[in-house]
């Protein structure tokens, strides 16, 4: 592809958003995305994820102060079909009126490309998003993962610097969804191109993103690649959102976690009367009653396939989720012992619940 | 009684008032078209004739321009009334769907108010040029007045379509670099397609048929409701002003199958 490598560098400097009615949807937020980077949104409804998209697409203004950049050329007051993105709609937003190679090939007729270019480009992307045969179609004659890549092909074709995806799978089924996010995958790689990814999906964010920017009511939780914002969350809200956890309150003396289940090692720890940490369900090991670090009784087993999951009560203030391989034998009732590395265990700052 | 001839029986009283008052007066019609001197003939009589066609493609014409014109100035003030909140909107909507509570006489009444003798633009007219501009006892007349009823009925269709349609659809072509002219020709426009075919064949029937304006302006203007009217009252020519009416009401039909047909792929790829 010739786009590949390709793509440009964007800075949102302090770009806040308050609507008409005095709604805040961003507080002001500022983030760099490096060339070719894939950067996902990542957070609840309504935590601002796509109001910093639309703001970057120049969709919607930054509040007074806020600035976007491509490549460190202010953007700000360039409207949409100045800028060069390409988006993808949740809706996917095709043209009902065209067939499939006219909505991929729009953004070429706007910008005069004459008809055989547009054709040979037409003909490249419907084999690129495997939509081959379906270029006469009309968009209500096509599957709703069909009309996924013709919306992806139609954004792509025009070169863009940097492409914008408002959740882009969430309208398919959840099998689809699977596949797609592989396709998609190999499909960003290849192009290389900037990519800003919005979804509530936190699967899709870990396998789709070089870094995710976890969001939470109109701020920024944190930044980081997937590895960080999954071993190392900053507080409780990325923790619990990205992947499973337990979270865990109980006082800490000289490093070890004081749980009604026996006393856990942990790295860090000054004597505190209130911790509060986070322990993934897959790095508790199950062993024998007795051995173990701690002990608690199996309160309920799901076999998953891959994994079972096991609730387990009186190890911890509260149930913990363990993920065991899917060979162990565990039922209701039995006691067992539970071994945890004190490198799994993440301390977080202590914070109001809300 | 089964379902079947309980639904059968509550379609009776529909079946009973259009037998009555649509099917047997239409049966007579074409039959009394029939009957005078001429014949079968007398129905070519609306093309043949040089006054009664002359006639027929006023109408026409009229017709069509009031459709086309209601069409453009109930597009852009139904996008602009669906798209904006401002003070005043609800009542600038009410103000602009009132004349539906008109009828065709009162609307007639207020086209000679305005552009009549004594009207308000002849009075204008006179103290600034010293001439009076009288107008409205003409076709012209009669346009402003078909305008002035058709775009209430329009703009509210237009403004039912706009709502429906898919904001993202503009805001994708705008992102692949179309100008707000291109994003109203290539995705707008298309997508109110059905609204404007079903909203300009009520504004071209109506304009093609209504009779009550053009009867308050003159008698004398060459539109064929009016043609009808005078062969039927003044010549007392049954036949030959029952004929027209099947031809008015043909013409008319076969008018708005062939919009709706010439339309029907943009209807169908926009729905």
């Amino acid at each position: 592809m010739s786009t590949a490598g390709h793509g440009a560098a964007v800075r949102i400097e302090a770009c806040g958003k308050t609507f008409a009615d005095g709604t805040r949807a961003l507080d002001p937020a500022t983030l760099d995305i490096a060339r070719g980077e894939t950067l996902v949104l990542l957070g609840p409804s309504g935590c601002g994820k796509t109001t910093m998209l639309r703001i970057i697409a120049g969709l919607e203004l930054p509040d007074v102060g806020g600035k976007v950049l491509f490549d460190g050329k202010d953007m700000t007051s360039v409207p949409i079909e100045r800028r060069n993105v390409g988006m993808v709609f949740q809706s996917y937003a095709l043209f009902p009126n065209m067939t499939v190679a006219d909505n991929i090939a729009y953004g070429l007729k706007i910008r005069g490309v004459a008809r055989g270019e547009r054709a040979a480009r037409v003909a490249e992307l419907v084999a690129l998003t495997n939509i081959t045969g379906l270029e006469n179609r009309r968009i209500d004659q096509l599957s709703g993962g069909q009309r996924q890549r013709v919306a992806l092909a139609r954004a792509v074709a025009i070169r863009p610097g940097i492409l914008l995806l408002d959740e882009p799978l969430t309208a398919l089924d959840a099998a689809l969804r699977d596949r797609l996010r592989s396709e998609l995958n190999r499909l960003l790689r290849a192009l290389g191109i900037t990519t800003i990814y919005v979804t509530h999906d936190q699967a899709e964010a870990m396998e789709l993103g070089d870094r995710i920017v976890v969001m939470r009511k109109g701020a920024i939780a944190q930044i980081g690649t997937p590895r960080e914002v999954y071993f190392a969350p900053k507080d409780r809200f990325v923790a619990e959102f990205i992947g499973a956890a337990n979270i865990v309150e109980a006082p800490v003396e000289n490093g070890v976690l004081i749980l009604p289940g026996g006393r856990l090692p942990i790295e860090c720890g000054a004597t505190t009367a209130n911790a509060t940490v986070m322990i993934r369900p897959e790095t508790i090991r199950v062993t024998e009653a007795g051995e173990g670090i701690l002990s608690g009784i199996v309160d309920s087993v799901s076999f998953i396939g891959d994994r079972q999951r096991l609730v387990v009560s009186d190890a911890s203030s509260k149930p913990l989720n363990v993920d065991a391989p899917n060979t162990i034998q565990a039922r209701i009732g039995d006691r067992i012992g539970l071994s945890i590395a004190p490198d799994a265990v993440r301390l977080l700052p202590s914070e109001p619940r809300d | 009684m089964s379902q079947k001839s309980f639904v059968w029986f509550c379609l009776l009283p529909l079946a009973v008032v259009t037998t009555a008052f649509f099917l047997l007066p239409m049966a007579r019609l074409v039959v009394a078209g029939a009957e005078g001197p001429h014949g079968l003939a007398g129905y070519l009589a609306i093309l043949t004739e040089a006054r009664y066609r002359a006639t027929l493609i006023n109408t026409v014409l009229l017709a069509a321009a009031t459709t086309v014109v209601t069409l453009i100035v109930a597009t852009i003030a139904g996008m602009f009334l669906q798209r904006h909140r401002f003070p005043g909107r609800a009542v600038l909507i009410a103000m602009l769907t009132f004349p539906l509570a008109f009828p065709g006489v009162v609307v007639g009444f207020m086209i000679i108010l305005l552009a009549g003798r004594q009207g308000l633009i002849g009075d204008l007219s006179n103290r600034i040029f010293g001439e009076k501009f009288v107008f409205a006892y003409s076709i012209y007349g009669l346009f402003l007045g078909y305008l002035y009823f058709s775009i209430p009925r329009v703009i509210l269709t237009i403004m039912a379509a706009v709502q429906k349609l898919d904001v993202g659809l503009e805001e994708a072509a705008r992102s692949l670099g179309a100008s707000p002219w291109a994003v109203q020709r290539d995705v707008v426009l298309p997508a109110l397609a059905p609204a404007f075919v079903a909203s300009g064949a009520i504004a071209f029937a109506t304009a093609m048929g209504a009779f009550g304006t053009a009867f308050t302006l003159a008698t004398n203007i060459d539109v064929l409701p009016m043609l009808i009217y005078t062969e039927f009252t003044l010549a007392a020519n049954f036949a030959t002003s029952a004929a027209l009416s099947v031809g008015l009401g043909l013409i008319t039909w076969l008018i708005l199958a062939l919009a709706r047909s010439f339309s029907g792929s943009a209807v169908a790829a926009a729905g």
